[in-house]
């Protein structure tokens, strides 16, 4: 398909394509919106990502029309970050593992937010002088 | 001479050789070279972005400090009651917006409709001007009204800062080099300068381009949904 022509597809595919971004856009974003928690946000956020990813590298950037050459050059390399991620992700729970075992970090922390710290109904009550 | 076959001449040994190997009538990729090369800058770029997310992942991971609740940090209010995460939903459709006028930009130029794919890339350029626009009001906010910096902030993990400094800062690097580089080719399409060369200009800007918007879907992801 990759000829002296170029990349040459009907407009129709983009708007089709374009709408569909949009969609899962909207949807990634209800996730946080509606407050999903847990294992179902992550199951959704992931989806919804590798979609929209799917999409703009296959018609956007037309890998789908590339010869296989290329689209193993592309996407061939990368894969190895997943096992960069993986040993990342070992030695990171490890790391945090030992820190509150034997460093005595705190397990039930609590994180502040802006209306902690603004005085918005004092939430976790930590009134701070600056 | 011509007729000169693989067993006649046989292979060269040494720097001859290997510059015979490499420059030997092969061809591995049947595109123009300019998008070849794009591709793999895009490739070698896919790994630094990688790196740095990769490395949230271990810091976010090992961090025994909770970590700060993004949807509360960047909620934003229209006079009413904050809206979670709302500039940077816009910031992500307006990039998607930019990204369907580049692959509109791209098609119609290689129809040869050079005006509108100059108003095109030129739609694609303001809309990414607009994104960096949002992104600076969105750091000044974090910088002046709350007070995070790259060495820590008020509300967790110190390293929440750094990580969205880095990131952030990175992307909006890549987003205004892509502004400049899209303006760069829509006034040399208008000029007609690719007339006899061709417009594959266009859809290797646009790969980087979309490859700008890939990023940012796993920056929305992992930064700030997740």
């Amino acid at each position: 398909m990759a000829s002296a022509e170029g990349q040459q597809h009907p407009l129709g595919i983009y708007y089709k394509i374009w709408i569909l971004l949009f969609v899962l856009s909207g949807f990634s974003y209800a996730v946080d919106y509606f407050n999903v928690q847990g294992a179902m946000r992550w199951t959704l956020v992931l989806t919804f990502m590798f979609l929209k990813a799917g999409f703009i590298v296959a018609i956007f950037m037309h890998a789908v029309w590339e010869r296989m050459a290329l689209v193993l050059t592309i996407l061939g390399p990368p894969t190895v970050l997943l096992l960069f991620i993986g040993l990342m992700s070992i030695e990171g729970k490890y790391t945090e593992e030992a820190r509150f075992a034997y460093m005595g970090h705190d397990r039930d922390a609590v994180a502040l937010t802006p209306a902690d710290l603004h005085g918005e109904e004092g939430g976790h009550g930590g009134e701070e002088e600056h | 001479m011509s007729e000169a076959t693989a067993n006649e001449v046989g292979p060269h040994d040494g720097v001859t050789g290997l510059v015979d190997d490499w420059a030997a009538d092969k061809q591995a990729y049947h595109v123009p070279w300019g998008k070849a090369m794009m591709w793999i800058f895009l490739v070698s770029d896919t790994f630094i972005f990688s790196c740095f997310l990769i490395g949230y992942l271990n810091v976010r991971i090992t961090t025994t400090e909770p970590w700060p609740v993004q949807s509360e940090i960047f909620a934003l209010s229209f006079g009413g009651d904050p809206i979670p995460l709302i500039l940077i939903a816009i910031m992500t459709f307006i990039l998607i917006t930019s990204s369907g006028t580049m692959a509109l930009a791209v098609n119609f130029g290689y129809r040869k409709d050079k005006a509108k794919t100059f108003w095109l890339i030129c739609a694609t350029a303001a809309f990414g001007a607009s994104f960096v626009g949002m992104q600076m009001f969105e750091w000044s906010k974090l910088i002046l009204d709350e007070g995070v910096r790259p060495w820590g902030n008020p509300f967790g993990a110190p390293q929440f800062g750094s990580v969205f400094f880095m990131v952030t800062g990175f992307h909006g690097l890549h987003v205004s080099a892509g502004v400049i580089y899209l303006l760069w080719v829509a006034f040399r399409v208008k000029k007609g300068y690719y007339d006899e060369k061709g417009f594959e200009i266009v859809e290797i800007a646009g790969l980087y381009w979309h490859f700008v918007d890939l990023v940012w879907v796993f920056i929305f992801a992992f930064f700030y949904l997740l």
